[in-house]
C-alpha cells in the first residue's frame, strides 16, 4: 500500500508517495533523483548506498522509508557541490582518488562523518572508518591519503 | 586501423533514428558524463569510416575539438589519455577538448575495450588522425595567410605566420565544416621530446562529477517514462522452468508486465522496488527442472587434469625434456587457481527502448559493436535497426554481466514498445551469473646444472576458455539459452588467453603445452586472462628454482634475463626495498618475496616486492607492503599509469589472498559479499609504485601488468617467512605449516 511519507533530505522536507517498506535508497534515487547513494548489494555489505542519518554514515539500502522519516538525511549532494566542495570532495579531486568511482559515495560519506568527529585521524582510524565500504578498483590507498588531506583542508 | 564497418547506403528513417536517439541522449541527464559535445558531433548521424579524419575528430565553429573513440571508459581514465593525445598533436588546449565513447551510431568500430590495448590501438589511430588534421589545417592556413607551411606556428588552436605575425584559428579556417581528408598514416607527427600535454598527470574531469553526485553512470540515467525491471534467473546453470503459477507475482503493486519466454522471465514495474518484490515472490513459486552442477568442487582440479584430449603445443622444443632429465637438479611443482569473479561494485545495468521498429540500448559493455551484432542475432533484427550507446558503469575488469543485462533489457523492451526499460541486476545475479575467470592448473618442470644455472623449463597447463564474449552469437547471452527456442552456446575456438604469459621470458630452453578443458562454471575474460595464473605459477617456480640453486631469487632472475628493460624494473624494486640489505639481515616474523613479468611477453614490464608479517600464535599473516615498478613505454598520463597499477596490485592481492568461487551440486554458493569476501580497507597493504617513463618508445597499456606478479610475490614472501610453499590460490593461512 502506498502512503505519503515525508523525508527530510539535505535540509528540505520532501513528500513522497511510496510503499513505506521501500528501502530509502530507491526513494532517494528514483523519487528524488539523487545520484550520490548507489545500489551495490542491498544488504548493507558494500557501502555504495551510504547516507548520513543524523550525521552518522548508514547504508540506505536496508532502512525502510517509514523508519527513515524520523531522521535528518544527508546525501553526497547535500555536503557540497561543484562550486562549493566539501573538503573531502576537494581532496578526492585533488589527489585524483578514483578509478571507476562507483564506491566514492561511501568513501566520502564515511570520511565526512569521521572528520566531523575526529579532525586529525590516524591512518588506522581512517581505515576503520572506511571498513564498511568496498572498492573493487583498488583505490584504497589513495582514499586514505585523500581523507588525510581533507583533514588538513578542514583545519585550514 | 579498423575497416569501415557499415556501407554508405543510409536510409532517411535510419538517419532520423540516430538523430532522435542522439538528441535523447543530449536532452537528458547522462550528458555531463560525456562532457560538452560540440554541435558538430551532436547533429551528426553520419556512419563512421575509419580512414576519414572526420571519423576520429571534429572541430566545431567555437574551436572545440571532439575526439571520437570506439573504446569505452571503464574507470581506467582512457578518455583523458585519448584527449591528451589529440590535444598534443593539434596544439589545442585541453579545456577545449571533448570525447565521445563507443556509440554504434557515431563512433568508429573498435570492437572491445580489452587487453590493455586502447592506448596502443585507439590512441595510435587518434594520433594519426590528429596529425593528418594538423597537416590539412596547416595547408588551409598557408593559403589563407599566404605563407609556406614551414613558416607557420600553432598555439592554442591558432595558426600564426612567423614572419608577418598574422594569424587564423582552426575554427575560422573550418567555419564549422568537417576536416576533409583521409588518414594516410604519413602525416608528420610531433617529436615526443616536444610533448607538453602527453606524459603529464592531466587530471580526469569526471572525478569531480563523481565526487559531487552528478549523473555519471548508466545506473544514474533516467529517461522520461522509464520503467524498471528485474529478471528471474534460474537457480543453477541449465535449469528449465517447469511451471510458474498465473498469480505468481502475488498481487504486488505496480506491475506493468510479466514477460515469459521459455525459461526467461522478467517483470516490468513502475517503481524499482516493486520489481524486486515481485521477483522475490516469483522465486518462491517457480518450479524448475534442475540439472546437477558437477563435478563436485573437491574434484574440480582432477577433473581438469583428466582432460588431455584437446591439447596444443604452444611452443615446442624437443631439447627441453632431455635437458631436464639430464640435469643434476630437477624441480617439479603443480599450481592451482580457482574460479574467481570480476565483482563489479555496481551490478550490471542496461536500458533499452523499442520505438518505431528501432531498438536503442544503453550499456556499459566493453564492445558496443559486437553487442549490437549479438542483439541482432538474438532478436532477429537487422543491425541497422539497433543502436548501442556505451555509457560508463562501475569498473568491470573484463567480461562481466554487462552484455547479458543488455540482452535482458532488449528482450523486455521489445514487449513494451515506446517505454525505456531499465534492468538492474541484483547483487546475487552478478555473483552467480557473471562469467568467471577460469579455474586453472599449471605443472612446471625445470632443470638446474650443478652450479645452479637454469637449463630448461617445461610448462603444461589446463584451462577453460578466457573468452566467451558475445561476438555475434546469441547463445553467449544467458537469456539466449533460456528462451522457448533457445540458442545454444558454442564455445568459440579457445583463445590465446589461456596460455598468456605461460611462455617464460627467461633465457632458457622452453616448451609449453596447453590442455583446453571444459570446466563446470561459466568462464570468460577476467583482467589479464590466463596470465594471472600462469605468472603466479612461473614466478613461484622461479623462486623454488632459486632456492634449490642456493641463489638470491632476485639475482637468479637477473642472471637469466637478457632484456635490459626487464632487468631495470627488477633492479628498481630491489633498490626501493633495499632488497640486498634486507635479505642479509633477515627480520624475524617477516618475509620478502619478489616476482616479475612482461605482460603478454610484449607489453608493460612490471616487478614487485611483497612484504608479509606473520603471527605464528594466531596462525595468520598480514600483507604489509607492495612495492612495484612499471615500464609501460612512453607514458601518456603518468598519474593514470600509477593509479591503474596501484589498483591492479590491490585487486590482485585480494584475488590472491581471499578469493574463490564455491559451488555445490545445486548451484553457486558464493552469491554475495558475505560468502565471497574481498579485501577491505583494514587489510589493504601500503603501496608504492615507480613508473619508468620511456619517451619515444611505443606506449603500452598498464592495466593488467600487476595481476600475476603480485600473486607470486606474496606466495614467495610467505615461503621466506614460514618455509611453506603455497601453490594453490588463494593463499590461505591454513596451507601454511605453522609447526
Ligand atoms: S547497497 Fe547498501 S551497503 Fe551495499
Ligand atoms: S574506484 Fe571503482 S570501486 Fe572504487
Amino acid at each position: 500500500m502506498e502512503k505519503t511519507v515525508v523525508l527530510r533530505v539535505n535540509g528540505h522536507p520532501n513528500s513522497v508517495t511510496i510503499d513505506p517498506e521501500t528501502p530509502l535508497l530507491y526513494a532517494l534515487r528514483n523519487h528524488l533523483q539523487l545520484n550520490g547513494p548507489k545500489y551495490g548489494c542491498g544488504v548493507a555489505l558494500c557501502g555504495s548506498c551510504m547516507v548520513l542519518l543524523d550525521g552518522k554514515a548508514q547504508p540506505s539500502c536496508i532502512m525502510p522509508c517509514s523508519a527513515a522519516a524520523t531522521h535528518e538525511i544527508t546525501t553526497l549532494e547535500g555536503i557540497g557541490n561543484q562550486q562549493q566542495l566539501h573538503p573531502v570532495q576537494r581532496a578526492v579531486i585533488d589527489l585524483q582518488a578514483a578509478q571507476c568511482g562507483y564506491c566514492l559515495n561511501g568513501v566520502i560519506m564515511c570520511g565526512k562523518q569521521l572528520l566531523d568527529e575526529n579532525p586529525d585521524p590516524s591512518d588506522e582510524e581512517i581505515r576503520e572508518a572506511l571498513q564498511r565500504v568496498l572498492c573493487r578498483c583498488g583505490t584504497h590507498t589513495r582514499f586514505i591519503g585523500a581523507i588525510k588531506k581533507a583533514a588538513v583542508y578542514k583545519r585550514q | 586501423m579498423p575497416s569501415p564497418s557499415q556501407d554508405q547506403a543510409f536510409s532517411t528513417s535510419r538517419r532520423r533514428f540516430l538523430q532522435q536517439t542522439g538528441q535523447l541522449l543530449i536532452g537528458f541527464s547522462i550528458l555531463p558524463a560525456l562532457g560538452k559535445l560540440s554541435t558538430a558531433v551532436a547533429e551528426s548521424g553520419t556512419p563512421p569510416f575509419a580512414d576519414a579524419i572526420n571519423t576520429w575528430l571534429r572541430i566545431d565553429a567555437d574551436g572545440q575539438l571532439t575526439v571520437l573513440t570506439g573504446k569505452t571508459e571503464l574507470g581506467q581514465g582512457i578518455k583523458t589519455a585519448l584527449m591528451q593525445i589529440a590535444a598534443e598533436e593539434l596544439d589545442i588546449p585541453m579545456k577545449n577538448v571533448h570525447i565521445v565513447i563507443a556509440d554504434t551510431g557515431r563512433t568508429p568500430d573498435e570492437r572491445y575495450t580489452a587487453g590493455s590495448a586502447s592506448i596502443e590501438s585507439s590512441g595510435g589511430a587518434i594520433r594519426e588522425a590528429a596529425a593528418e588534421a594538423r597537416r590539412v589545417l596547416l595547408g588551409m592556413a598557408a593559403t589563407e595567410l599566404k605563407v609556406p607551411v614551414d613558416q607557420l606556428l600553432v598555439k592554442d588552436g591558432v595558426v600564426t605566420a612567423a614572419t608577418s605575425q598574422q594569424s587564423v584559428s582552426y575554427a575560422a579556417l573550418l567555419k564549422g565544416k568537417a576536416i576533409e581528408g583521409t588518414v594516410t598514416g604519413k602525416a608528420p607527427q610531433k617529436d615526443p621530446s616536444k610533448y607538453t600535454i602527453v606524459g603529464t598527470a592531466w587530471p580526469r574531469e569526471d572525478i569531480k562529477l563523481m565526487a559531487t553526485g552528478q549523473p555519471v553512470y548508466i545506473q544514474d540515467m533516467r529517461l522520461p517514462d522509464m520503467v524498471h525491471a528485474r529478471i528471474l534467473r534460474p537457480p543453477v546453470y541449465g535449469a528449465k522452468l517447469k511451471s510458474l503459477p498465473d498469480n505468481a507475482t502475488g498481487n504486488a503493486a505496480g506491475i506493468i508486465k510479466l514477460v515469459r519466454n521459455g525459461s526467461f522471465v522478467g517483470v516490468i514495474t513502475r517503481d524499482e522496488y516493486q520489481a524486486i518484490k515481485a521477483i522475490r515472490n516469483l522465486q518462491q513459486k517457480a518450479v524448475w527442472d534442475r540439472p546437477l552442477l558437477l563435478p563436485a568442487q573437491d574434484g574440480l582440479y582432477d577433473h581438469l587434469l583428466q582432460q588431455t584430449g584437446n591439447s596444443e603445443v604452444v611452443e615446442r622444443n624437443d631439447k627441453v625434456e632431455p635437458a631436464i632429465a639430464a640435469a643434476s637438479n630437477q624441480v617439479e611443482a603443480v599450481y592451482k587457481r580457482p574460479y574467481q569473479i570480476h565483482g563489479s561494485i555496481g551490478p550490471s545495468c542496461a536500458i533499452a527502448l523499442w520505438q518505431n521498429n528501432e531498438l536503442t540500448v544503453w550499456s556499459h559493455t566493453q564492445g558496443a559493436f559486437p553487442l549490437r551484432s549479438t542483439l541482432s542475432d538474438l532478436l532477429r533484427l537487422p543491425e541497422t535497426s539497433i543502436r548501442v550507446i556505451a555509457t560508463p558503469g562501475a569498473g568491470c575488469y573484463g567480461h562481466n554481466g554487462a552484455d547479458d543485462v543488455g540482452a535482458d533489457a532488449a528482450l523486455l523492451a521489445m514487449q513494451l514498445p515506446g517505454k525505456p526499460v531499465r534492468v538492474q541486476w541484483m547483487r546475487e545475479d552478478e555473483h552467480s551469473w557473471e562469467p568467471y575467470g577460469s579455474a586453472m592448473v599449471m605443472r612446471l618442470k625445470g632443470g638446474l646444472d650443478k652450479d645452479g644455472k637454469l637449463l630448461a623449463l617445461h610448462t603444461e597447463l589446463w584451462s577453460d576458455t578466457h573468452s566467451s564474449r558475445p561476438g555475434g552469437k546469441a547463445g553467449h547471452f544467458i537469456a539466449g539459452r533460456d528462451l522457448e527456442q533457445p540458442f545454444t552456446f558454442t564455445a568459440g575456438r579457445f583463445s590465446g588467453g589461456s596460455y598468456r604469459n605461460a611462455l617464460p621470458l627467461y633465457d632458457t630452453l622452453r616448451q609449453v603445452v596447453l590442455n583446453n578443458c571444459k570446466g563446470p562454471l561459466r568462464s570468460s575474460a577476467l583482467r589479464s586472462l590466463g596470465a594471472y595464473a600462469n605468472i603466479f605459477a612461473l614466478e613461484s617456480f622461479m623462486d623454488e628454482l632459486a632456492h634449490k640453486a642456493g641463489k638470491d631469487p632476485a639475482r637468479f632472475r637477473l642472471d637469466n634475463l637478457k632484456d635490459d628493460r626487464a632487468k631495470a624494473v627488477i633492479e628498481t624494486v630491489m633498490k626501493m626495498t633495499q632488497w640486498n640489505d634486507r635479505m642479509e639481515r633477515r627480520e624475524p616474523q617477516r618475509g620478502l618475496g619478489i616476482a616479475f613479468a612482461q605482460y603478454k611477453n610484449d607489453a608493460a614490464y612490471f616487478a614487485v616486492v611483497a612484504e608479509v608479517e606473520i603471527d605464528t600464535a594466531a596462525k595468520q599473516y598480514r600483507l604489509k607492503k607492495l612495492t612495484g615498478a612499471i615500464d609501460a613505454g612512453q607514458v601518456i598520463n603518468i598519474d593514470g599509469v600509477k593509479n591503474q597499477t596501484e589498483g591492479g596490485m590491490i585487486q590482485s592481492a585480494s584475488w590472491s589472498m581471499l578469493e574463490s568461487v564455491r559451488y555445490h551440486e545445486k548451484g553457486i554458493i558464493t552469491r554475495g559479499w558475505d560468502t565471497y569476501p574481498i579485501m577491505r580497507f583494514k587489510s589493504v597493504p601500503a603501496i608504492e609504485v615507480a613508473v619508468l617513463n620511456r619517451p619515444g618508445m611505443e606506449p603500452m597499456g598498464a592495466g593488467e601488468a600487476a595481476q600475476g606478479p603480485v600473486a607470486a610475490a606474496i606466495a614467495n614472501a610467505l615461503f621466506q617467512a614460514t618455509g611453506s610453499r603455497l601453490r594453490e590460490l588463494p593463499l590461505r593461512p591454513a596451507q601454511i605449516n605453522w609447526k
